[in-house]
C-alpha cells in the first residue's frame, strides 16, 4: 500500500491495481481512485504550476470545483486533453497525464521568475504599459503575453472519438444526488411521475460519501445509499452518474453531459465518448449542494494548502492521508471534523487554528480527546516551503491587533472560510439572489422557471436538515404536477451541523500590500489586486472581477466568488448586494465540444440534399458544388479535362446538338384554387390574368420593398392552378413569404399552397435536337405550333406521367420534363441512352451559368444582390403596371427607387478580350485617386462559352443610357477598359429558340 | 429553447418548429398607392420593439404551417398567450391575471 | 489622472500600488449639463471624450442604468475589421480601424489592439465571387482586404480543415491584415478615464426613464431616477435599450432587438494566430491574450432582452467550430453569456440627428459594433457638437428607411440561386 492510503479507510478498491503516468513517471492506484486522489496516496501535492506567476500548486479541492491541478490527459492517438481536472479524472490502466504551464519541468520553471517580478504584474498592469513604441505591441510584447498565459496546450489530431445527443421527456429532474437530491427524488417518484436524478460524480451519496460517520434513520450513511439507490431504482426512477448538468435553459430545458468513456481503460466499440441529454422537466429540484471556501493569506495556495472538507473526502472517500501532521485553520465548525477524521486515521493533527474566540464546549472536548492543540483567536498570516507547505505562520488576535508570530511546523494546512451554496444553475435561470447577512451568502430568492431549489444550496446545513428539505421539495414539486408524492421523513444521528464566520482576507501583520493572498488560484489573483482595482474606480463587482480576472478561471469562481465580493464590499465600505455579484453562466463545468456538437460532424454537420439523378452524376464523374443545402453536379470532366474545358465542351455541344442538366433542385410551388390567379398578381410584378393555360411566363417577385427577391419561369396548367419554379436556394423563402401574405394579408383569397420541390425530378433538355430527341417519347406534338416557346402541359413522358414546359434558359430549344421525383434517374437514363446518336452532352451548373449568361437572362443572387429593381435590371417589362397593387409597387416608388443614377444591369466586353473578373469593381475615371468613385462592378463573366470573346454581365450607375460607352476596370497589376453592351450576346433575335419545320416530327401514338 | 403553443394544432411544442415572424398587428395598409413614403416606411421597418408585453406573430413552420400571434414578454421570454391571426389583441389585463396557456 | 507608463507602474510596484488613484470619479448627476449622452459603453464614453478633446465641450454627463461598459462593449467577440462593401460602410469602418492603430497611446491606456488580421472564408462558389466583389471594392477604397487561396488560408491559420471532401469545403479567404481584436473592458475603460479626465462625469447605476421635451419639441434634459436633469442636448447610444429610450421621446426606430451568444474554451497555449469568419457555416473564432478560444454565435430569432440565449444555437456553433477546425473537438467550453444587440432592416446602423431639435441617435449596430467604437464615437461626438453629420455618417441617416437608400451589407451578401 501506498505511503499515504490508511488501511480500512475509503471506497477505493486497492485489490485491482491501475498504473498510470504522470510527468513520465508511473504510479499505481486503486479502482475508485481519480488522478489527484491517487498522486496524493504517494504523497504527491505538486500538480500544476499556477497561470501568471507559474506558482507551484496542488490540489486544493477533491471535486469538480478545483482550481489548481489541472492536467493534460492523453490515450493513444488523437486523444488528448489539457486542462483536465485531476479530482475527477478516474485513472485507468495505461492513462498517461502530464502537468501543465511548466518549462522545463514541473519542479523546476523558469517561468515562475513572474512570481518575483509579482509586485510588478499587479491587476491591470498591462492596461498600463506596453504602450511604447507602438510597434511593439504586436511584436513584442503581445506574442510575449501570449506564450505566458494559457493553460495547457491545445489537441492538435482531429478527434477520433464520436458523441451523442438525445432529448428527453419527464416530468421531474432532480439536479444532484446528496442526500437532499436522493430524498427529493424518492419523495417525488410517485403516482407514476417519471423522475430522473443525475450527479457529476461516479457514484450517488454526495456529502455522505465523505461522512460515513452519520446514521440515518438507523443505518450506516454509506448502507443507506446502497439502500436508497435500490429504492429508487425499484420505484422506476433513473439514476445518472457521471453527468453533469450544465446548463438551465427557457422553459424548463436542463441540458445534461454524460461521460462515458474517459474512465475506462479499454473503449468499447461503438459507444460514443459523452452524450448530451436536453431533458424538459415539467418540475427541477436543484440540490446541487455548497461548496467550502478557502480562506486568504499570504501563502495560501502552496502545495498542502487544502480545503479541510476536501481532506476529509479524500480520507473518507479515497482512503487516503493529505498529510501526516496536518494543521487545521478554519472560520467553520465543519473544519474541526475533518481535524477529528485525520486524527482518528493516524494523523498527527499540529493544531486547530481557528480565527474565532470561542466555539462549542463539544468541538473543544473533541479536540481535547485526540491531544489536538487548540487556538483560538488566531489568524494565519504566510506559510513556508518551496513545492509544499512546510510550516503555517500564526498570530494571536487580541483587540483587534495581530500579535506575536508563531511557526506550526506541518505538511498540510487544511483550511476551511466556510460554504457557499452552489447557486449556478439557479443563476441560469435569471433567478433572483437575496443577501443574507447572518450566513453572509447569496441565497435563492425566485425564479421564473418551473423550479425548486433544495438543502444546501438553499443554506441549510446538516444532513437531517438536507434530507428532510429534499423529501419535502419532491414532494411539493409532485404536488405542483397534481400528484401527492410521498411522504418521507428522516432523524440522523452523528450528524455535524455547525457554523461559521464569513471573512474577507486575514489580518495580518506582515505589509498587506505585498501579502499573496490568492483568491483566484487559478488565475493569480490575490486581496491587494482586488483592493487595487477598487482603489482605481472599479466599483461594481463586474468591473472588479473584469479588471482583476477574479472568478474568470475555468472554476468560473466557484472558490473565489464570495471571498472576491467579500474583499470588494469591505474596500468599498458598501454592503456585498450593493456592489453586486457576477452572474454564474453555462456550462456548469467546462464541456467537450464534442458534446455540443453531438452528431453533427464530418458529413452529417449538416445535412446534404441530393437529387434522384445525383448519383448517376457522381458515377459519371461530375464534380459537384454546394449551392445552399444541395449539391449539384458543377460540370462533367472527361479524361482529365479541366474544368474550363469540361464547360467549353459542355457549352458547344449544348449549343450545336443537346445538352441535358438536372433541374430538379429548383424550387417548386403549386398555387391551386379558384383565387389562384388573383394571389399571382398580388405577388408577382407580372400580370397574370391573361395567361391562358398551358402557357408559362417568366415571373419576378419583389418583397415591399421595392427589391427583387426570386425569379422563376411559371406554368398555368389550369384556370386555377398554377406550377411556380423558384430558385434552388429561394424555395423555402419564396413559400414562407406567399405563406405570409396569404394568411395575414389576404385571408379572403381562396388559396392552397403546396411545396412540390421534392415531388418532381426535373430534367432540362436545351439545343437543336432537344426536340427531335423527346418527341418520340410523348404523344405531345412539340411543334411550334403546336407547342410553342413558353408553353406547358400535363402529359405522359417515357410513359412516366408528367409536366413538360418548353422553356429556355439557354436561348436553345428547351425542355424541362418534370416526372415524379423517384422516376427521375430511370427517364434520365433514357434520355441519355437515346441521346448519343445527337452526341449528348450532360452538363453541370457551371454550363448552366455561362449558356444562360450569353442570353443576358439573370440569375437572383449573383446579378441582383438585394438592392436591386425590376428596372435596374432591365426587366421592366416584366412589371404589371396597370395593376392595382402588387408586393414591391409601392415600394418601387420610393424617392431613392426612383430617382437617377442607379446601378443598371448591362453587358461589357473587354476592349482587350481578356476574361473580367466577377466582382471587380467599374470606374468611369481610372486616372482618380484611391479612393475611386466606384459606379459599379462585375456580375458575371466567362470566357468559355460560345462567343467569339469573353463576355460579362455588370451593374454600371445609369448604365441603360451609357450603351457603347467605355468604362474602366483598374485591376492590381492594370486597368481594363471595357465597352458597355446590351445584355444578349448570342442570338438577340431568339431565332433559335424556334423548332424548325424540317426538324419537326410528329408525335408518335401512345 | 422556448416552449410554444400553437393554437390551429392546440399543442405545445419546441421552438425549433417555428419561424419567428416579427411583431405582429401591422397591416399592410390597404391602398399602398395612397400612402406617403413615411407611412410605407412605418409599415415597412418601424418597430415598437418592446421590452416587456410584446405582440409577435410565429410561424409554425415544421407543423401547420401557420401564422399565429402571441404576447410574450421579452424579459422573461414567458408566453402569455398565442392566438390565430386576425384575432383581436387580448386584453392584456385579463392575460397577466391568468395563467399561461402557451409554455404550460 | 495619473499617467501610465511602464516608469509609473514601476514606481508604484516599489511603494506597494497604494498611490493608484481613481481612473474615473463615483460622479452624481449635477442639475444642468450642456450634453447627456445615455449609454456609457464604448460609443457613448468615446463620444464624451471626443466631444471634449475635439469640441470643447466638457460640461457632459455620460448616464448608464448599470456599470459602465456592461452592455455589448463588454460583451462581444472583439472583432475589428473594416472590409466592407458599400463606400458609406467602409469609409465609417476604417475610419474607425485608423483611429483603432493609435488608440492604446491616445488614451494612454492599453487597449491590446492586436492587428493580426481576419480571415474571411468562403464556402462555396457564391462566397467566392461575393468576398472578391469585397477586395476589389475594398481595394479601390483603400481599405486592406486580399484574396487567398485555400491554401494560403491554412497557411495563415493552421487548425483549418482545407480538406476537400468537408460538407463546406474551404474555396478560399479574404484576409484584411490590418484588422483584428482588441480587449473590450479596456476600451470602456480608457474612455471613461480619459473623458472624466477632461471634466466630463460619468454616472453609473442612474437609469434614464424618460426624455423630456420642451413645449417647442425640442429636448429639455432627461427623467432618472436620480430626478430629473436638464440638459441642452441629448445623445443615445443605449444599445438594447434604445427603442425604448427613444420612443419616450416619440421617436419610433427601425430596430429589433436579439440575443447574440458567445463563447469561451478553457484557456490553452497559442494555437490560433488570427481571426476566422466563416459567414456560410456561421464560425467566427480567435485566441484571446489569455488563450482561451473567442467564439461568436448568431442571433436568436426572436426579440428579447432576456440575456439568455437557447441551447441549439449553442450546440450549433460549436458543431460548426468543430466542422471548421477539428483538433478543437475535445476542447471544452468555459463560459457562454448572451448580449442584446439592436439590428436595423440593412444591417447598418443609424448615427445623427432625430426629428426632434437636439436629440441624437447613434444605434442599430447589430452584431458589429464594437469594432466601430472609435469611429462612431468621434463622428457622433462631431455631429453632437455642430448638430450636422460628419461627411462620414452624413448618410447613415434614420431617413434612408423612408427614401430607400439603404446601405444594405446584408443584401449584398444575400444567397440566393
Amino acid at each position: 500500500m501506498s505511503q499515504y492510503r490508511v488501511s480500512g479507510k475509503g471506497r477505493v478498491d486497492l485489490s485491482k491495481k491501475i498504473n498510470f503516468t504522470f510527468e513520465g513517471k508511473s504510479y499505481t492506484g486503486g479502482q475508485g481512485d481519480t488522478v489527484a486522489s491517487a498522486l496524493l496516496s504517494h504523497g504527491v501535492h505538486l500538480m500544476g504550476r499556477s497561470f501568471k506567476y507559474h506558482r507551484p500548486r496542488g490540489a486544493v479541492a477533491a471535486g469538480s470545483e478545483e482550481p489548481n491541478a489541472l492536467i493534460g490527459t492523453r490515450r493513444g492517438p488523437g486523444r488528448f486533453e489539457p486542462n483536465t481536472r485531476a479530482t475527477v479524472q478516474d485513472i485507468y490502466e495505461g492513462l498517461q497525464t502530464n502537468a501543465q504551464n511548466k518549462y522545463p519541468s514541473l519542479k523546476f520553471d523558469v517561468g515562475a521568475v513572474n512570481d518575483a517580478a509579482y509586485m510588478l504584474f499587479s491587476a491591470g498592469f498591462y492596461y498600463k504599459t506596453f504602450m511604447w513604441p507602438r510597434s511593439f505591441w504586436d511584436k513584442v510584447y503581445e506574442p510575449f503575453i501570449r506564450a505566458a498565459a494559457g493553460l495547457g496546450v491545445s489537441p492538435t489530431e482531429e478527434d477520433p472519438d464520436h458523441y451523442a445527443s438525445r432529448n428527453l421527456h419527464i416530468d421531474v429532474l432532480v439536479v444532484g444526488a446528496g442526500p437532499t437530491g436522493i430524498a427529493a427524488a424518492k419523495a417525488a417518484s410517485a403516482e407514476g411521475l417519471s423522475v430522473v436524478i443525475v450527479d457529476e460524480n461516479r457514484e450517488i451519496g454526495g456529502t455522505l460519501l465523505s461522512e460515513p460517520q452519520a446514521v440515518i434513520d438507523g443505518i450506516p450513511a454509506w448502507a443507506w445509499i446502497e439502500q436508497e439507490l435500490a429504492a429508487l431504482k425499484a420505484q422506476g426512477v433513473k439514476v445518472m452518474t457521471r453527468t453533469t448538468a450544465i446548463g438551465y435553459y427557457n422553459d424548463n430545458l436542463v441540458g445534461l453531459v454524460q461521460k462515458l468513456t474517459d474512465h475506462l481503460p479499454s473503449l468499447p466499440a461503438d459507444t460514443p465518448r459523452e452524450r448530451m441529454w436536453r431533458v424538459r422537466a415539467g418540475q427541477v429540484v436543484l440540490a446541487q449542494g455548497a461548496l467550502e471556501k478557502p480562506l486568504v493569506f499570504h501563502g495560501n495556495d502552496r502545495p498542502g494548502v487544502m480545503l479541510a472538507g476536501s481532506a476529509q473526502t479524500f480520507l473518507n472517500r479515497y482512503g487516503v492521508l493529505v498529510g501526516k501532521r496536518p494543521v487545521v485553520l478554519t472560520a467553520h465548525d465543519s473544519a474541526w471534523y475533518a481535524a477529528f477524521d485525520l486524527a482518528d486515521a493516524g494523523a498527527k493533527v499540529q493544531a486547530i487554528v481557528d480565527v474565532r474566540d470561542g466555539v462549542s464546549e463539544a468541538l473543544i472536548a473533541g479536540a481535547r480527546d485526540r491531544n489536538i492543540p487548540v487556538r483560538l483567536s488566531y489568524t494565519a498570516t504566510a506559510t513556508k516551503g518551496r513545492l509544499r507547505v512546510k510550516s503555517l505562520r500564526v498570530n494571536r488576535m487580541q483587540g483587534g491587533t495581530v500579535g506575536a508570530a508563531e511557526e506550526i511546523s506541518c505538511d498540510a494546512v487544511l483550511m476551511s472560510g466556510g460554504w457557499t451554496p452552489s447557486l449556478h444553475l439557479f443563476s441560469h435561470t435569471k433567478g433572483k439572489l437575496a443577501w443574507d447577512d447572518d450566513r453572509t451568502t447569496f441565497l435563492p430568492e425566485m425564479t421564473p422557471e418551473d423550479c425548486v431549489i433544495a438543502g444546501a444550496s438553499r443554506g441549510l446545513w446538516g444532513i437531517e436538515a438536507a434530507l428532510n428539505d429534499g423529501a419535502e421539495k419532491g414532494r411539493a414539486v409532485a404536488a405542483a404536477l397534481g400528484k401527492a408524492g410521498n411522504a418521507v421523513s428522516y432523524t440522523v444521528a452523528e450528524d455535524r451541523t455547525g457554523s461559521g464566520v464569513s471573512m474577507k482576507e486575514l489580518p495580518t501583520d506582515l505589509s498587506p500590500g505585498k501579502a499573496k493572498a490568492f483568491v483566484d488560484y487559478q488565475n493569480d489573483v490575490t486581496a491587494k489586486d482586488l483592493r487595487l482595482a477598487v482603489r482605481e474606480g472599479m466599483r461594481s463587482i463586474e468591473h472588479v472581477k473584469r479588471y482583476t480576472t477574479n472568478g474568470m478561471a475555468t472554476d468560473q469562481g466557484k472558490m473565489s466568488n464570495i471571498n472576491g465580493l467579500n474583499i470588494a464590499s469591505d474596500a468599498l465600505g458598501r454592503k456585498q448586494p450593493q456592489v453586486g455579484l457576477t452572474t454564474f453562466r453555462p456550462p456548469y463545468t467546462p464541456t467537450s465540444f464534442g458534446a455540443f456538437a453531438g452528431y453533427h460532424r464530418g458529413s452529417h454537420f449538416e445535412v446534404t440534399r441530393k437529387t434522384q439523378i445525383d448519383a448517376w452524376a457522381e458515377e459519371n464523374g461530375a464534380v459537384f458544388e454546394p449551392v445552399s443545402q444541395w449539391r449539384r453536379a458543377w460540370y462533367f470532366p472527361k479524361g482529365g479535362e479541366s474544368m474550363d474545358d469540361a464547360v467549353r465542351r459542355e457549352c458547344a455541344t449544348t449549343r450545336k446538338s443537346l445538352g441535358i442538366f438536372d433541374a430538379s433542385t429548383l424550387g417548386k410551388i403549386e398555387v391551386v384554387g379558384p383565387d389562384a390567379v388573383e394571389f399571382m398578381n398580388r405577388m408577382y410584378t407580372n400580370p397574370w390574368t391573361k395567361l391562358g393555360v398551358g402557357k408559362c411566363r417568366y415571373g419576378l417577385l419583389c418583397g415591399d420593398d421595392g427589391f427583387i427577391r426570386d425569379d422563376g419561369v411559371i406554368g398555368r396548367l389550369g384556370q386555377d392552378k398554377f406550377h411556380v419554379t423558384t430558385t434552388t436556394g429561394g424555395a423555402a423563402r419564396v413559400l414562407n413569404m406567399m405563406e405570409d401574405y396569404l394568411q395575414t394579408e389576404w385571408p379572403d383569397l381562396n388559396v392552397w399552397l403546396t411545396s412540390t420541390t421534392e415531388e418532381w425530378s426535373t430534367i432540362a433538355l436545351n439545343g437543336p435536337n432537344a426536340a427531335k430527341l423527346l418527341q418520340p417519347f410523348t404523344d405531345v406534338t412539340l411543334t411550334e405550333e403546336n407547342f410553342p416557346h413558353m408553353s406547358c402541359v400535363e402529359c405522359e413522358v417515357a410513359g412516366m406521367p408528367a409536366r413538360l414546359f418548353r422553356v429556355s434558359f439557354t436561348g436553345e430549344i428547351g425542355f424541362e420534363v418534370n416526372v415524379p421525383a423517384p422516376m427521375g434517374r430511370q427517364l434520365w437514363e433514357t434520355l441519355w441512352e437515346a441521346g448519343q446518336q445527337y452526341g449528348i452532352t450532360a452538363y453541370g451548373t457551371e454550363t448552366m451559368h455561362v449558356l444562360r449568361a450569353e442570353k443576358g437572362y439573370i440569375i437572383v443572387g449573383q446579378d441582383t444582390d438585394g438592392t436591386v429593381t425590376p428596372y435596374d435590371a432591365g426587366m421592366g417589362w416584366a412589371v404589371g403596371k396597370a395593376k392595382p397593387d402588387f408586393v414591391g409597387k409601392r415600394g418601387l416608388a420610393r424617392p431613392d427607387l426612383v430617382a437617377e443614377g442607379r446601378k443598371q444591369l448591362v453587358g461589357l466586353v473587354t476592349e482587350d478580350g481578356s476574361k473580367l473578373e466577377e466582382g471587380a469593381q467599374i470606374v468611369f475615371d481610372a486616372s482618380q485617386p484611391i479612393p475611386m468613385k466606384m459606379v459599379g462592378h462585375v456580375t458575371s463573366s466567362y470566357d468559355v462559352g460560345t462567343t467569339d470573346q469573353p463576355i460579362a454581365l455588370a451593374l454600371v450607375e445609369g448604365g441603360h443610357s451609357r450603351m457603347g460607352e467605355t468604362v474602366f476596370i483598374p485591376m492590381p497589376d492594370r486597368t481594363i477598359s471595357a465597352k458597355i453592351t446590351g445584355t444578349i450576346f448570342v442570338d438577340p433575335d431568339n431565332a433559335k429558340l424556334k423548332i424548325p419545320a424540317s426538324a419537326e416530327n410528329k408525335g408518335v401514338a401512345a | 429553447m422556448l416552449l410554444i403553443h400553437c393554437p390551429y394544432c392546440n399543442e405545445t411544442l419546441p421552438e425549433l418548429e417555428y419561424a419567428y415572424a416579427g411583431e405582429a398587428h401591422i397591416a399592410r395598409p390597404a391602398n399602398p398607392s395612397e400612402v406617403s413614403d413615411e407611412e410605407w416606411a412605418e409599415f415597412l421597418f418601424m418597430r415598437s420593439n418592446v421590452k416587456g408585453i410584446h405582440y409577435e406573430r410565429w410561424r409554425h413552420l415544421h407543423g401547420c404551417g401557420r401564422f399565429f400571434n402571441a404576447v410574450r414578454d421579452t424579459v422573461s421570454d414567458k408566453f402569455l398567450t398565442t392566438y390565430e391571426a386576425g384575432a383581436p389583441r387580448p386584453d392584456l389585463d385579463t392575460l397577466v391575471n391568468t395563467p399561461a396557456e402557451g409554455g404550460k | 489622472m495619473t499617467h501610465f507608463s511602464a516608469f509609473s507602474l514601476l514606481k508604484n510596484a516599489l511603494t506597494g500600488h497604494k498611490n493608484w488613484t481613481e481612473q474615473w470619479p463615483d460622479a452624481q448627476p449635477k442639475a444642468e449639463y450642456d450634453v447627456i449622452i445615455v449609454g456609457a459603453g464604448g460609443h457613448g464614453l468615446g463620444a464624451a471624450y471626443y466631444l471634449a478633446t475635439q469640441h470643447g465641450i466638457t460640461n457632459i454627463a455620460v448616464i448608464d442604468k448599470g456599470w459602465l461598459g456592461g452592455g455589448n462593449t463588454g460583451r462581444n467577440t472583439t472583432i475589428i475589421r473594416s472590409n466592407y462593401l458599400y463606400d458609406e460602410s467602409a469609409r465609417l469602418f476604417d475610419h474607425s480601424v485608423d483611429l483603432w492603430q493609435n488608440l492604446s497611446q491616445e488614451l494612454n491606456y492599453n487597449v491590446m489592439y492586436s492587428n493580426r488580421g481576419v480571415l474571411m472564408l468562403a464556402h462555396n462558389v457564391h462566397d467566392v465571387q461575393s468576398f472578391k466583389r469585397h477586395v476589389h471594392s475594398n481595394r479601390l477604397n483603400g481599405v486592406d482586404n486580399r484574396w487567398l487561396s485555400t491554401e494560403e488560408c491554412k497557411e495563415y491559420c493552421p487548425p483549418l480543415n482545407i480538406s476537400k471532401s468537408s460538407r463546406y469545403p474551404v474555396m478560399g479567404g479574404a484576409l484584411q491584415e490590418r484588422a483584428g481584436t482588441a480587449r473590450h473592458d479596456a476600451v470602456a475603460w480608457g474612455y471613461a478615464r480619459g473623458a472624466a479626465a477632461r471634466g466630463v462625469d460619468v454616472i453609473q447605476n442612474c437609469a434614464v426613464q424618460a426624455i423630456r421635451r420642451n413645449d417647442d419639441g425640442s429636448v429639455a434634459g432627461v427623467d432618472t431616477d436620480k430626478g430629473f436633469i436638464k440638459a441642452k442636448k441629448v445623445a443615445v447610444s443605449a444599445s438594447g435599450h434604445n427603442s425604448m429610450v427613444m420612443a419616450t421621446a416619440g421617436v419610433r426606430l427601425p430596430l429589433e432587438s436579439m440575443p447574440l451568444q458567445a463563447l469561451v474554451s478553457e484557456p490553452v497555449k497559442p494555437v490560433f494566430p488570427c481571426v476566422v469568419m466563416s459567414n456560410a457555416v456561421h464560425a467566427y473564432c480567435s485566441q484571446s491574450d489569455k488563450g482561451e478560444l473567442v467564439i461568436g454565435s448568431g442571433t436568436d430569432q426572436y426579440v428579447s432582452y432576456g440575456q439568455r440565449g437557447g441551447l441549439p444555437l449553442i450546440e450549433h456553433t460549436v458543431s460548426a467550430i468543430s466542422e471548421v477546425f477539428p483538433i478543437f473537438n475535445r476542447m471544452r467550453m468555459l463560459r457562454k453569456w448572451a448580449g442584446i444587440t439592436d439590428n436595423t432592416p440593412d444591417r447598418s446602423p443609424i448615427i445623427g440627428k432625430t426629428p426632434v431639435p437636439n436629440l441624437y441617435v447613434n444605434c442599430g449596430w447589430g452584431t458589429g459594433g464594437f469594432k466601430a467604437t472609435p469611429g462612431s464615437a468621434h463622428v457622433f461626438a462631431w455631429t453632437i457638437a455642430k448638430d450636422e453629420p460628419h461627411p462620414i455618417n452624413a448618410p447613415f441617416t434614420l431617413d434612408r428607411f423612408r427614401t430607400g437608400r439603404l446601405i444594405d451589407e446584408a443584401a449584398a451578401a444575400a444567397v440566393a440561386h
